[in-house]
């Protein structure tokens, strides 16, 4: 098949940016889409123009590098899927496509497609762990967690952290992304200690890094390619609530 | 002395305790020197790579008092190639009251490896597993559990016991989770530096000593000499020297590499994993392969047709017209031959000309019995997310039409050589996970890898490694040192080399090409010809690339076109040796089948009285021939055995 992409250009992060664009001819449908773009860059490179940058590393949509939003939706038109994972049967002979990166204040363009997303590791350092010094640990099974707790512990920790959230989001927040955490380590007994501290820390660094707040917009769900529920952000905010209950009296 | 290469002095694990196996490590635990905890703060360590191994090995150090400086070429710690890990990690819990021991994985483990592992380390392994599943526990890691709120287990791999532990089929990922927040809760606390994007591309050596390394900032093409008191090489696996593989397209062997030209031995290379249960290549824009769990051979037949050539839809084949081959040629063990059997016997038949799919690279995973034996339903219960990706990948649905697969790279075991200590030939320079030899010898079993990788790092550096910095802290080298700048200037000049060639090629088409010659002759199997012959096609690539590669940008600058430059020539080198350690190793055994070292029925035929030894290779130069040291393997508890599966 025969399209054209329209691609976001940015040097570096003081270039002002544009939209490109190129033709792609006699792409496989099989294709994914990154290696839409590996064709594209193949012929860039030949052609003596710089070939466009964009992230990516285990293409098998777990380790949460790729990030494009491709027609104005964050990893593109289909529902829980990485870009990596998306085929190019999904669009049709002759279509236009827009490319562009990730939008948000806390995650600023690196290079074309490229964002700074360091923004979330600084989450995680607030309070998205819980303390366990190696050579501590009790035996595994001192501690039985009812499975119901483990298996929705697990739901939240599928988030593979690309941002999506976050780029869907009108207000650029990352509150699905901290509520998965928040979930997940508050879910197993094991999180309980730290419990209160960890969900002020984060929130704490959160608004620190420059994300927006939450409107409950539900936008970030909806590009979640791992289908993290909003209702964690619910159970977020309660554990905020009690976290702040508990820290003044 | 040969063509291709030189024999030198035999080497041995000097770090190795003796005694009774099972206090071994015991007694090197209370041997290693102590670090008092007011000096550790003054003692700096250098971990490359942020998977379970490094990113493990990193938060330990750092909890336990180091200065650590940490290096990862992803955007961030939690995203290297560990997280893609699917079926599980083993343990010798014995929760389900089986039979199980430290003992029987540690001879599972030396067996599986077909009999080229040291007993040592692999003792060592089998007893540190058991305290992995409790830390990770700690951790808040969300193990698959069982109504009674325990852990559940399950068999994995043809083991006879229940002891994989797993998280859906997303176990590396949690694993790995639970070591990066680990590691982020040190960096928080300004224990550990955290250097994402930024990739490793020389290691300097001082007086004999591992001292710093040579970094290039990807995001500005800084280039940067980062020193400290032991280097910790924790940078993975080198399965994408055949382009395509399993692994995340950034894996590379340049930070092993570069230690193996600085003099660090690298042993075993030849010994690759080929993973039989994957998705075929399905054109030239292939970039990867995607790995699906073998645990779908529990309930899936394999099949091709018994006519070459045989073009009909596999709706339309009858059964009298197809061969399940490996029921037919493996009736005990049938489709649940091990990895290397089941992997060798597609390459048969697609040789044939009884492959299906495009480029007739493919053979039939067919679910239609355990769907008319269990329903539908059943099956999806079981292996929905696995049809699921299937189908996204393929847009076929594998619940009306069979399963193409295929074999992939998957995994290595070579790697740089290291003693019990994991330090390797150059004294400061540690080696864990995937990017070490030790553990799994000529083949890996399923849910190892993370057990290693793990063991690794959480308990067995941190007190060897100590021991090593007891001696310290290390007189400060000057940036203006002499072997400092050396390094410096090799990695300023071999970046101005490749933007210079300007060439009409690019490097993507030079790996792909390199890649082919790899897979051709150094693949699933080897003879003396072909690998012959891939020498001498490697070498003539290898001088036509750096004639010809054209690297756009330049070295000032986000350039992944440049990384990658650096990377493949570095598979060029290592390509050359895999091919030569193949060559030398005149017998088959685990992952490497020597076509001229098969017993009269077609299986694989180990040469104990010639080949019991680990093959260390040390560097002589691009052009020189490398010199071959032998690790003779002693097996006192397990016994070498042939391994049949009829």
């Amino acid at each position: 098949m025969d399209i054209q992409v329209r691609v976001w250009r940015q040097t570096d992060s003081a270039d002002k940016g544009r939209m490109v664009t190129y033709d792609v001819k006699d792409i496989s449908p099989d294709a994914s889409f990154l290696e839409m773009l590996d064709v594209l860059n193949e012929k860039l490179i030949l052609d003596g123009d710089d070939p466009v940058a964009f992230d990516h590393d285990c293409r098998e949509g777990i380790c949460g590098m790729c990030s494009m939003v491709i027609d104005g939706v964050a990893h593109g038109p289909e529902r829980a899927t990485t870009t990596c994972q998306l085929h190019m049967r999904h669009f049709a002979d002759g279509d236009v496509i827009d490319v562009e990166p990730w939008r948000a204040a806390a995650f600023p363009v690196i290079k074309d497609l490229v964002v700074d997303r360091t923004a979330f590791d600084r989450i995680i350092q607030a309070g998205g762990y819980i303390t366990a010094p190696t050579g501590a640990a009790p035996e595994a099974h001192s501690v039985p967690v009812p499975k119901k707790d483990a298996d929705l512990a697990f739901e939240a920790a599928t988030c593979i952290g690309c941002g999506a959230c976050v780029a869907a989001c009108p207000n650029g927040s990352a509150m699905l992304f901290t509520a998965a955490k928040v979930a997940h380590l508050g879910l197993v007994p094991q999180g309980q200690p730290e419990r209160d501290t960890r969900v002020l820390d984060m929130l704490q660094a959160q608004d620190d890094a420059g994300f927006g707040g939450c409107t409950n917009a539900g936008e970030c769900t909806t590009v979640c390619p791992k289908g993290i529920p909003l209702t964690l952000i619910g159970r977020l905010n309660a554990d905020y609530r009690k976290a702040l209950r508990n820290s003044n009296s | 002395m040969t063509e291709f290469w030189n024999d030198g002095d035999p080497i041995a694990d000097t770090a190795a305790p003796d005694g009774p196996i099972e206090t071994r490590w015991e007694r090197r635990k209370f041997s290693a020197k102590l670090v008092n905890p007011a000096n550790r703060r003054k003692l700096t360590v250098i971990v490359v790579g942020t998977g379970l191994a490094g990113g493990s090995a990193a938060a330990t150090l750092a909890e336990a008092g180091y200065h650590v400086k940490s290096y990862c070429y992803q955007d961030s710690p939690r995203r290297a190639h560990s997280i893609a890990a699917q079926g599980g990690i083993n343990a010798a819990k014995n929760y389900r009251n089986d039979g199980d021991s430290v003992y029987r994985l540690f001879y599972d483990t030396v067996k599986g490896g077909d009999f080229r592992a040291r007993e040592s380390n692999v003792y060592r392994l089998a007893s540190v597993s058991v305290n992995i599943i409790d830390q990770c526990v700690a951790q808040g890691v969300p193990f698959a559990r069982e109504y009674g709120g325990l852990l559940d287990n399950r068999s994995f791999g043809g083991t006879q016991v229940s002891r994989t532990f797993y998280a859906r089929g997303q176990t590396g990922q949690q694993l790995l989770l639970g070591a990066y927040q680990a590691l982020e809760r040190q960096i928080g606390l300004g224990n550990v530096e955290m250097n994402a994007r930024h990739e490793m591309l020389e290691l300097i050596i001082v007086e004999g000593k591992a001292r710093g390394i040579v970094v290039r900032d990807m995001v500005t093409g800084e280039i940067t000499t980062e020193m400290a008191d032991a280097v910790v090489l924790a940078s993975g696996g080198y399965g994408n020297v055949f382009f395509l593989s399993t692994n995340a397209k950034g894996c590379n062997v340049t930070a092993s590499w570069r230690a193996h030209r600085k003099g660090a031995l690298f042993a075993n290379p030849c010994y690759t994993q080929i993973h039989p249960t994957c998705i075929p290549e399905s054109g030239t824009h292939q970039s990867k392969l995607t790995l699906m769990s073998e645990s779908l051979r529990n309930d899936g037949r394999v099949w091709v047709p018994k006519a070459r050539g045989d073009k009909r839809a596999p709706g339309e084949i009858p059964e009298v017209d197809r061969d399940y081959y490996l029921e037919r040629i493996y009736p005990a063990f049938g489709n649940l031959v091990p990895r290397d059997i089941a992997s060798r016997a597609a390459k048969n038949v697609c040789d044939e000309g009884r492959g299906v799919g495009p480029g007739g690279l493919g053979v039939y995973l067919d679910f239609a019995d355990a769907i008319g034996r269990l329903g539908q339903k059943a099956v999806e219960e079981k292996y929905g997310n696995l049809f699921e990706m299937y189908a996204r990948i393929t847009g076929e649905n594998p619940y009306e039409t069979p399963m193409r697969i295929y074999p992939a790279v998957h995994y290595t075991m070579g790697g740089l050589w290291v003693d019990y200590d994991l330090q390797s030939t150059i004294p400061g320079l540690f080696v864990v996970g995937e990017a070490n030899f030790s553990d799994h010898g000529a083949n890996r079993l399923g849910a190892s890898a993370l057990m290693q990788g793990l063991g690794d790092g959480y308990f067995v550096l941190p007190t060897t490694l100590g021991n090593y910095l007891a001696a310290g802290p290390f007189a400060a080298v000057p940036q203006d040192h002499e072997a400092v700048v050396e390094a410096r200037t090799a990695v300023e000049d071999r970046i101005n080399r490749f933007l210079e060639i300007d060439g009409d090629r690019t490097v993507d088409s030079f790996h792909r090409e390199l890649g082919h010659i790899m897979w051709e002759y150094c693949g699933m199997e080897r003879t003396e010809e072909g690998l012959t012959k891939a020498i001498g096609l490697i070498r003539s690539l290898k001088d036509e690339f750096w004639q010809r590669v054209k690297v756009p940008g330049t070295g000032e600058q986000l350039n992944q076109n440049l990384e990658k430059a650096g990377r493949v020539a570095d598979f060029f080198e290592l390509g050359e040796l895999m091919c030569i350690d193949a060559l030398h190793r005149r017998e088959s055994c685990g992952g490497h089948f020597r076509a001229e070292s098969q017993s009269e029925d077609g299986e694989a035929l180990r040469h104990d009285d010639e080949f019991a030894y680990a093959a260390a290779w040390e560097y002589f130069g691009a052009d020189r021939k490398p010199t071959l040291h032998k690790e003779q393997l002693e097996f006192e508890y397990v016994h070498p055995s042939t391994r049949s599966y009829k």
